[in-house]
């Protein structure tokens, strides 16, 4: 085995990103790590070149323990990252980037001849013919993504993890990178292969090993496994047929619902229809980058949408951007909680004050004891751990810090309230918290748009199901339809989807 | 061919086009005296640019330098009148302090991980109170090196003096380019400047370089303070008052990109030299108040801050 982890573990305040995780690469293949956001791929690259250091287990290469402290180090164990973005340096030439920290020198001077010739030998048998004198930015992106994958193998020579390289790339470029992965492949390297992109998966890789929520599920050769089998290795389906237990009471269908008719954004989600009825529960599944987030963002009017209309008993929504969503009585907990959710420095009070008084506008600020009354009455009723209003929420653990933002759209009393990936990344008491308050302000008339990759929990909560595949609503299932095996096969399998949906 | 340089020919081109300009309507500024004096006139200024070119290349900035020349020239005259040392000896002396001075505002940048607007800027105070420690008034030197030094000139054809000054700023020029263009430093010096993060990942011992960014700031600091020490044959604490904003604007003239990153030495040169230009004009002139100088300088800034604006959004779309 050329690179393995043993019992690899990795704990986050609130989390355990790795648990222990044993993983193989041999020299020769290529590699595919595969999982959902927050199922620790980047935890355990980072933990293998060195960016995080782990909390116990081992990191064996040919077979020998190593601890690397930093990406230098990993370097020179042999262990060289390209990662999607930030790779090189754009302001310098090709020559440079490549050269950078072993420039060849005669009196402390760089020999610039002799350092084009080295540049231009790392290139070799890359398939790419470029003056390496040009600057890095006046190359495309799939020549710079090749620059890093030359100098991380020069540096490195062992194993190459490739961490989405194919994201910003079209198809023409996708192949001709292929083409240098597998001839670093037939050349011996172990390479990790991450991408959200199953079809190059496929295509690229000879084993795959699949993460979930911070667990080692599977690990297979690429030829033994169909679509179907990897995206229920991926989403959380423990549960065998659960059907929802909300087939009972069926949601109100006479009051005031919102209808969204044809709205969508060219190049993020095709067009859709979706009829929102109070006191519903719709819950929206597909792997990462379908199309979920990006219908919940149209949604919300943070991206607005470029066709179609939005009306409810009273006319026509005005969706142009969140603050008149905001005003329509909308809410929106986004997918990645630290940078777009809690504003880490304000304290758990001005959290969750902030839609209410955005809302109300800034020119008749709320009174300080009514700003308290209201937080300490949702600390109470969210039974959000903190020791007052007053601390930073940065400091609260993940599921708290989730409790506020739920409490901070409440605050508002929304009708509408769309939740991305509510339960992610935190324990299972909140967890469990979490999905109690859904169903306690759905029975007061309220709606919910919940977008999760946990199957099973989506078939807890939903009324109906909507089913994203390639920036597509493919599939709606409704009442007996809503059953983890019938979303998995309309998330993977086209045919079956258009069976669902007829 | 390389959008990057273009700033570069923009500047040479600015300062042909302003030196015809002046020729055409005062032929007797085609001369090698006024280019004598040219040099002379701006030495401490180019020394200390050469300086600050390498730490806005870095993505930086040295507020401290017109303190440090002023504290240069006060050191240098106090240690002169109070003790028996050599010039030559309270030169190297000096230097010694001004680039530790640097090393440790760096050290500070990156250890504390503080904005070197605010570090430098405390390094300005500093220097400049040190500076009124050492004498409150203006001290004369008179000093028979000082003498020989000032009357240290080669007569070039058409009579025009090139000075020891003018030499030592050509000089400095030099080793700047070839320290930021030759030398791994360099390189990384780009690299900062380029994204401190990538940087660090591909492996730039960035605390250290930022360490010498700052100290090689401090060195040529102290060396137009000693430049400047000669040309007043003075230690004053209140002089160059402003002269770190003179050199960045000489800096950015040159077409430095003020972001980082991206920029040549000789640039530097030509902005010097065109900021002195337009105050040569204004002296042939005669009847225009020399604030016309900062007027002009003040456009000219303008024009290159969008000129590198304008870049940037060709880099972007590119």
């Amino acid at each position: 085995m050329l690179l393995s982890t043993r019992d690899l573990t990795k704990t986050f305040p609130g989390t355990k990103a790795l648990d222990a995780v044993n993983f193989d690469l041999k020299a020769g293949e290529v590699h595919a790590l595969l999982g959902e956001n927050g199922a620790g791929k980047s935890t355990l690259v980072k933990c293998l070149t060195g960016a995080y250091r782990r909390d116990s287990g081992d990191i064996l290469f040919d077979g020998r323990p190593v601890f690397p402290q930093s990406t230098l180090e990993a370097q020179a164990i042999g262990i060289g990252t390209v990662y999607q973005e930030v790779n090189l340096l754009p302001n310098l030439t090709v020559a440079e980037n490549l050269t950078l920290g072993h420039q060849p020198r005669r009196f402390g001077m760089i020999r610039p001849r002799a350092m084009q010739a080295l540049a231009e030998e790392m290139l070799q048998g890359y398939g790419i013919d470029i003056d390496v004198r040009r600057q890095l930015d006046s190359c495309s992106v799939a020549v710079q993504q090749i620059v890093a994958i030359a100098r991380a193998v020069h540096l490195s020579g062992r194993v190459l993890i490739l961490d989405e390289p194919t994201a910003s790339l079209d198809a023409r470029e996708v192949a001709m990178l292929f083409d240098v992965v597998r001839g670093l492949r037939d050349r011996g390297l172990g390479i990790i292969f991450i991408s959200h992109f199953l079809d190059q998966v496929f295509e690229i890789s000879d084993r795959l090993t699949v993460l979930r929520n911070g667990r080692h599920i599977a690990t297979h050769p690429v030829a033994d496994l169909d679509r179907m089998q990897l995206i229920t290795a991926m989403l959380s389906h423990e549960l065998q047929h659960t059907t929802s237990h909300r087939l009972q009471r069926s949601a109100d269908t006479s009051g005031d619902a919102i209808r969204f008719t044809g709205v969508g954004r060219r190049g993020r989600i095709a067009p859709f229809d979706l009829t929102v009825r109070p006191g519903e529960v719709i819950g929206m599944a597909g792997l990462l980058r379908s199309g979920r987030t990006e219908s919940a963002e149209v949604l919300f009017g943070a991206v607005s949408s470029d066709s179609g209309t939005v009306t409810d008993a009273r006319g026509a929504v005005d969706l142009h951007n969140p603050r008149s969503a905001i005003a329509a009585g909308f809410g929106f907990a986004p997918e990645d909680r630290k940078t777009d959710g809690i504003v880490a420095e304000l304290t758990v009070r001005e959290n969750i004050i902030l839609a209410l008084q955005a809302r109300q506008g800034w020119a008749r600020p709320i009174r300080y004891a009514e700003q308290l009354r209201i937080a300490d009455d949702y600390i109470a009723r969210l039974d959000i751990r903190t020791p007052d209003a007053e601390k930073p929420v940065g400091l609260l653990s993940g599921g708290n810090q989730q409790k506020v933002i739920l409490a901070r759209w409440l605050a508002t009393h929304p009708r509408f309230l769309i939740l991305d990936e509510p339960t992610r990344g935190i324990d299972i008491g909140a967890h469990a918290e979490i999905l109690r308050l859904i169903e306690e302000v759905v029975a007061r008339g309220m709606s919910i748009l919940v977008i999760s990759s946990e199957l099973d929990e989506l078939v807890a909560v939903s009324h109906r199901v909507i089913v994203v595949r390639d920036r597509t609503h493919v599939a709606e299932l409704t009442g007996a339809d809503v059953d983890s095996d019938r979303i998995l096969r309309a998330i993977a399998d086209p045919h079956a989807s258009a069976e669902v949906a007829a | 061919m390389n959008v990057h340089a273009l700033p570069l020919y923009a500047t040479i081109l600015i300062f042909l086009l302003a030196y015809a300009i002046c020729i055409v309507q005062f032929p007797a500024m085609l001369s090698t005296r006024v280019i004598g004096n040219l040099l002379t006139d701006n030495a401490f200024l180019g020394i200390v640019a050469v300086g600050m070119t390498v730490v806005i290349i870095s993505g930086g900035i040295d507020l401290s330098v017109g303190s440090v020349i002023a504290f240069s020239g006060v050191f240098i005259a106090v240690l002169l009148r109070d003790t028996g040392l050599h010039p030559a000896a309270v030169f190297a002396l000096l230097l010694v302090v001004t680039t530790a001075f640097g090393a440790a505002m760096g050290g500070m940048i990156h250890v504390l991980a503080m904005p070197p607007f605010i570090v430098t800027l405390a390094g300005m105070f500093l220097a400049r109170g040190a500076g009124y420690m050492l004498s409150i008034d203006s001290v004369p030197i008179d000093h028979p090196a000082y003498e020989a030094m000032q009357r240290a000139y080669y007569v070039m054809p058409g009579g025009g003096r090139l000075t020891l000054l003018g030499v030592v700023m050509l000089l400095s020029v030099g080793i700047g380019m070839i320290v930021l263009h030759r030398t791994r430093f360099g390189t990384n010096t780009y690299a900062l400047g380029g994204g401190e993060a990538t940087a660090r990942l591909m492996g730039v011992a960035v605390g250290r370089t930022t360490m010498m960014v700052y100290a090689f700031s401090g060195f040529m600091a102290g060396l137009a303070g000693i430049a400047f020490s000669v040309y007043t044959s003075a230690g004053y604490p209140l002089a160059t008052v402003g002269v770190e904003l003179n050199a960045i604007a000489a800096v950015v003239i040159g077409g430095t990109l003020l972001a980082g990153g991206s920029g040549y030495m000789f640039g530097t040169l030509i902005g010097v030299l065109t900021m002195g230009l337009i105050q040569t004009y204004i002296v042939f002139d005669g009847s225009l108040s020399s604030w016309w100088t900062k007027i002009v300088i003040g456009a000219l800034l303008l024009l290159f801050i969008m000129l590198q604006k304008g870049l940037l959004r060709l880099r972007v779309s590119a």
